[in-house]
């Protein structure tokens, strides 16, 4: 990490409108930059595609939430029924799967949104208690009204003043800064 | 086409995405301590205090201090519980299938009618546990290994219930926490104080608002809308299945799963609307809470009444068409029995009075759409009171009819759990965002998205150069 410039986590380009973040995040694909990410005060459609983000890895995790929790709601209520202590009422199935049905669904719907919340958690590394972006003072506004786009040192194309060079001449800039490590 | 026009906005115009921001976090860091929230809490307090009284006195006396009595087993307790669970149900109507549909008016009511949800749920768990007459053995319905090899009876309703109602408070709690992850991160940055900066810091676990970070959230975001959506309806199935199972007549009957589905969602708009209209006069949320939002929901009220209407209408259809004589005495005993007040004036509110909202001129004054959704609010209780009491009190043998007359701890446990209700909703109101600033910054940026256009295209040609 951090080959070029030990000293900088990356530099920082300030908007003041999601469409000039996304101009900016475009031009800095196609000037080659990888490393790099965006960040605004509401979701930006498009921003993630262009920023190389295809991910449907969510889908899956959910998907699995939800047949482990079936799974396991029925197996239990299989298990209890049949296996475990099996009670004869008026020659009845022991198997008698249809009242089986909510509290499989019922479990496997709460076992897919733990895992629609913790794996967006565990992809978005968070809770992250420390970041270098927060290091910009102007990053404040990120939460507010503000769009910023950060390439980080990190990037095998970066140089301090060609990247500098680069995102000031970005359409629309407000200011670019220095994020410290 | 003229209605069209003059539809009100969803959001006041003239709102950037710093100023929307501001109003809410205002509300939150920079606004003093309202008088009126203080007189309000410490109404509400004491009410949460009346409750954990009379919830003390009930575990040291046991149920014997309630009316109930045998053939009345199912008091209050059993009451307030569905009329709670019902009213969290349009909480996450608005916060998940709205959303769903994208209907975009759902966007400056969702939070806080999400926390109602929450607090509803909260409520509601309170009275089955309370009315197990001994609350310390609850564990005994939760499937775990024990000495005594035994287990839950999985094919019972009221053991879906309990995996139906806890399923929903937590899938509420963590779709309610996913909303507010941003907005935490707002009022982290702009608060002043190193220790809400702290607090808001922690409970925001460093979101910084990340585009990879958004494209995950909303994918997560809707993924739990769309588990929440059939859950919502499963729920309070399962609380009209816990009667339906039942042989009592006015209780099993095939319509009651989507007949109770319905009188929650009912239900619970009333509730909406009874604290959107406060808290929209009292922190000057005109702009954000407009009149399309109080118009739309006064129509749900109305397709909603309409729904009940017609459970009613059925019931009392299958009463005569069963040709059973308890059925047909179960609705004949509803109309002229012990409790035909009840169901008389049930009947006026849940049916008639929503009538007023097919004019426009009720549906947008504030004042009446108010006191209304407060009539209705006592409507539903009514409803379940005539479906857990009435039912019960007469069913099939007249030697062991009964009647059923709630004492002050009847009465001291419905207060409470209002005040518990009030009280959550008092606190959240204070310390979070009662509208999600970061969907009405969504909502600004749809408005004023015409405005600003740099092209892509733009850009590209300057890199060139």
């Amino acid at each position: 990490m951090n080959e070029h410039d030990p000293e900088l986590y990356g530099l920082m380009a300030e908007f003041a409108e999601a469409d000039a973040l996304k101009t900016a995040a475009a031009a800095a694909r196609d000037a080659g930059y990888e490393q790099m990410d965006a960040y605004s005060p509401l979701p930006v459609e498009g921003l993630p595609q262009i920023l190389g983000m295809h991910h449907r890895r969510m889908y899956w995790i959910v998907l699995v939430g939800l047949i482990t929790g079936g799974v396991l709601g029925f197996g239990m209520q299989f298990y209890a029924s049949v296996i475990d202590y099996p009670l004869n009422i008026g020659g009845r199935p022991l198997n008698s799967w249809p009242s089986f049905v909510p509290i499989t669904f019922e479990l496997a719907v709460l076992v897919a949104a733990f895992a629609a919340i913790l794996g967006m958690f565990a992809l978005n590394g968070l809770p992250q208690p420390y970041h270098p972006v927060f290091n910009v003072r102007a990053f404040k506004e990120a939460s507010r009204e503000c769009f910023f786009l950060c390439i980080q040192a990190s990037d095998d194309q970066f140089d301090l003043e060609d990247t500098r060079w680069f995102l000031q001449n970005l359409p629309s800039v407000k200011g670019v800064y220095d994020v410290e490590p | 086409m003229e209605a069209e026009r003059q539809e009100p906005p969803v959001l006041e115009p003239g709102y950037t995405y710093a100023s929307v921001t501001d109003k809410i976090s205002a509300l939150v860091l920079r606004q003093r301590t309202p008088r009126g929230w203080l007189i309000g809490f410490a109404l509400t307090f004491a009410g949460l205090m009346m409750l954990l009284f009379a919830v003390s006195y009930l575990f040291v006396r046991g149920v014997g201090i309630w009316g109930i009595n045998i053939p009345v087993a199912w008091g209050f307790a059993i009451v307030n519980f569905v009329w709670w669970i019902g009213i969290g149900h349009a909480g996450t109507l608005i916060s998940a299938i709205l959303l769903l549909l994208r209907q975009e008016w759902r966007t400056s009511v969702n939070r806080f009618a999400e926390a109602m949800t929450l607090f509803a749920v909260a409520c509601a768990l309170l009275f089955p546990l309370i009315h197990l007459g001994r609350p310390w053995l609850f564990y005994y319905m939760i499937p775990y290994p024990n000495t005594q090899g035994l287990w839950p009876q999985f094919r019972s309703p009221l053991v879906w219930d309990l995996f139906a109602v806890i399923t929903y408070g937590l899938v509420s709690l963590l779709f309610w926490y996913t909303g507010l992850i941003p907005d935490l991160a707002s009022l982290r940055d702009e608060s002043n104080g190193r220790f809400r900066q702290v607090v808001y810091g922690v409970l925001a676990m460093g979101w910084r608002g990340s585009a990879k970070h958004w494209h995950r959230y909303e994918q997560s975001y809707y993924l739990m809308a769309a588990l929440a959506t059939p859950l919502v309806i499963s729920v309070h199935s399962i609380v009209g299945l816990d009667f339906a199972v039942s042989i009592i007549p006015g209780w099993h009957s095939t319509i009651t799963p989507p007949f109770f589905v319905a009188g929650a969602i009912f239900s619970g708009f009333a509730m909406v609307v009874t604290i959107a209209v406060p808290l929209r006069k009292f922190y000057h949320l005109e702009d954000l809470i407009t009149m399309r939002h109080l118009d739309n929901m006064a129509k749900m009220l109305l397709a909603m009444s309409v729904l009940v209407a017609y459970g009613y209408l059925s019931e009392i259809f299958f009463g005569w068409y069963s040709g059973n004589q308890f059925e047909a005495f179960i609705v004949k005993n509803r109309f002229l029995g012990p409790y035909a007040p009840f169901y008389w004036a049930m009947l006026i509110i849940n049916v008639l009075v929503p009538q007023l909202f097919w004019f426009k001129r009720i549906r947008r004054n504030v004042l009446v759409l108010f006191l209304l959704s407060l009539v209705i609010n006592v409507g539903m209780w009514l409803e379940r009171f005539i479906i857990v009491v009435v039912s019960l009190h007469r069913d099939f043998l007249p030697s062991s009819w009964g009647i059923y007359v709630p004492t002050v701890w009847d009465w001291a446990i419905l207060l409470g759990s209002v005040g518990l209700f009030a009280t959550l909703l008092f606190l959240f109101i204070r310390f979070l965002p009662a509208v999600s600033m970061a969907e009405m910054r969504g909502l600004v940026g749809e408005v004023s998205l015409g405005e600003t256009a740099v092209g892509m295209t733009d850009a590209r040609e300057i890199i060139k150069d």
